[in-house]
């Protein structure tokens, strides 16, 4: 659709007289205002949904990527000098910026969850594991495998890509489905905007014909309907966009918590992305309408 | 000013108006007669390019309607003033407002022609009616409010579709001695009515041309009126 400046130039600068033109009353002034309003206010969700998923996304592709753990799977009396020994290798392996074994402590932890806190993990044939952060260049996998089958024969890489490709996949597909919810937002945004703005337009067939006789042209006609709606459509987005803002406040915190449900929401600068929801929403109506009013004063010639 | 040569124009299979030439010259006064369904004011409409003639040429000041876009026409019917029948207003707006709506539509502050809008109102007696909404005035104040309204851009020409139809004989003449008034101004005012006798009270005033649509052609009405 092409983009008519002098339309939104005059929207812009506005005209009061144009303005009582139109007849200030209708369904289709409470309808406008209502659908812009549960849009705008969708539409911060839809944000908050989909900027909650690319930092979900991003940690999880970022944090993960950078770490390995290697099992050391051995009897007993072996598991402490072939984690030495896997210690070793890594601390000659390029790539690899640091390496250490969990401590009982720490790997009773990780296990207490499904077998309490009282767990004595000498009576377990429990893994030693050992955390490996990579450096900023990474190492290569499969060449550290070779290197711990032949000198630790009991050491088995988990470079983590097995299960974080997936759950990075999931979070991207999240987010894009937040864009995708925002792009239907914007569509039946500018439906409804063209479904009130037709009936308005058929509703007020004999103010357009009073205003043809007397000499008005298409693109007068058109304005003032056009910045009708579109202020009615900012109006009701601006409300639902600050009743949205407010609910996402009122989600329970994330605390120390980094779950993705207690991170949905907007964090630092992204608060202000849902005040463009009103920007976008009144632009949406403005093409709608002038659309709908371009074609509706065809109709009506 | 507005030529119409060899015009016709069908509607619904039918052809309504046949083979009409006629010039409206300026300050020229004219009325057009004939019974109801003659297409009086189809006439009136192709006359202000609210209609295109299916065959012939209308000219409108020297240019032809076919060759008009939607501006041009808009600019067109500014020039032209037209007063119908059933006058039609924004309902929501008051009386003055209605008025001044040329003016409003063409981009001219209504407020910087206050002066003319109150001496036009007084003109046509409503003076004390400015704020009323329209759905308050009676028939012939509504006519009236109409007129002012044709002529508040000081139009070329001024079209009236039955301007007396709902009104009575007294303020038929009203509405009458304004038209004549506005002639005398050096406008050009065409008349569309089935009211005999309000032809014969404005030809004792006016050297007035009849023109009768029959038979879908139109004639010069003789000495009978």
């Amino acid at each position: 659709m092409k983009v008519d400046f002098k339309l939104v130039g005059a929207l812009i600068a506005g005209d009061r007289q144009a303005d009582r033109i139109v007849p200030p009353t209708g369904f289709t002034a409470q309808l406008t205002l209502f659908a812009a309003g549960a849009m705008a206010f969708l539409a911060v969700f839809a944000l908050a949904l989909s900027l909650a998923a690319g930092r979900l996304a991003e940690r999880w592709g970022d944090e993960l990527a950078r770490t390995s753990t290697i099992r050391i799977v051995a009897p007993v009396g072996q598991v402490g000098a072939q984690t030495d020994a896997a210690l070793a290798v890594l601390s000659t392996t390029a790539g690899v910026a640091s390496a250490r074994a969990l401590t009982d402590e720490e790997q009773e932890a990780l296990l207490a969850p499904w077998f309490g806190a009282d767990l004595q993990l000498d009576s377990l044939p429990v893994p030693r594991l050992i955390e490996v952060i990579e450096a900023a260049s990474g190492f290569d996998a499969n060449g550290l495998r070779l290197r711990l089958s032949a000198e630790v024969p009991g050491a088995f890489l988990d470079d983590h890509t097995r299960w974080r490709a997936p759950l990075v996949e999931a979070a991207s597909r999240l987010r894009l489905l937040g864009w995708v919810a925002l792009l239907l937002i914007a569509a039946a945004v500018a439906a409804m905007v063209t479904l009130a703005a037709n009936a308005a337009l058929a509703a007020n067939a004999q103010v357009i014909a009073v205003l043809r006789l007397v000499g008005a042209t298409d693109r007068y006609i058109s304005q003032a309907f056009v910045r009708r709606f579109t202020l009615r459509a900012l109006v009701g987005s601006v409300i639902g966009m600050v009743l949205g803002m407010i609910s996402v406040v009122l989600l329970p915190s994330s605390g120390d918590a980094s779950g993705f449900l207690t991170g949905f929401g907007f964090q630092g600068m992204s608060w202000l992305v849902p005040l463009f929801v009103p920007v976008l929403t009144a632009g949406v109506a403005l093409m709608a309408t002038a659309f709908a009013s371009r074609r509706a004063l065809e109709a009506l010639s | 000013m507005i030529d119409l040569e060899n015009v016709a124009y069908s509607y619904g299979g039918g052809e309504l108006l046949s083979d009409i030439s006629v010039k409206l010259a300026p300050g020229s006064f004219h009325f057009l007669t004939g019974p109801s369904g003659a297409g009086k004011t189809t006439f009136l409409k192709l006359c202000y390019g609210a209609l295109l003639p299916t065959a012939g040429h209308v000219r409108v000041f020297d240019a032809d309607v076919r060759g008009l876009d939607r501006d041009d026409v808009a600019n067109v019917r500014r020039k032209i003033g037209v007063v119908h029948q059933d006058v039609q207003f924004l309902d929501h707006l008051p009386v003055a407002d209605n008025i001044a709506l040329p003016l409003t539509v063409s981009g001219k502050a209504a407020d910087a022609h206050s002066a003319d809008l109150s001496e036009l109102m007084q003109w046509v007696g409503l003076t004390n009616r400015a704020a009323a909404l329209p759905p308050e005035l009676s028939g012939g104040e509504r006519q009236r409010a109409a007129v002012a309204r044709a002529v508040i851009m000081s139009p070329d020409v001024v079209l009236a579709d039955e301007p007396t139809g709902n009104i009575d004989w007294e303020m038929s003449q009203r509405i009458l001695k304004l038209l004549l008034e506005l002639n005398k101004m050096g406008k050009t005012v065409l008349i569309a009515t089935h009211d005999l006798s309000l032809i014969r009270a404005a030809k004792a005033e006016v050297q007035a041309r009849v023109l009768r649509i029959s038979n879908r052609r139109i004639q010069l009405a003789g000495a009978d009126l």
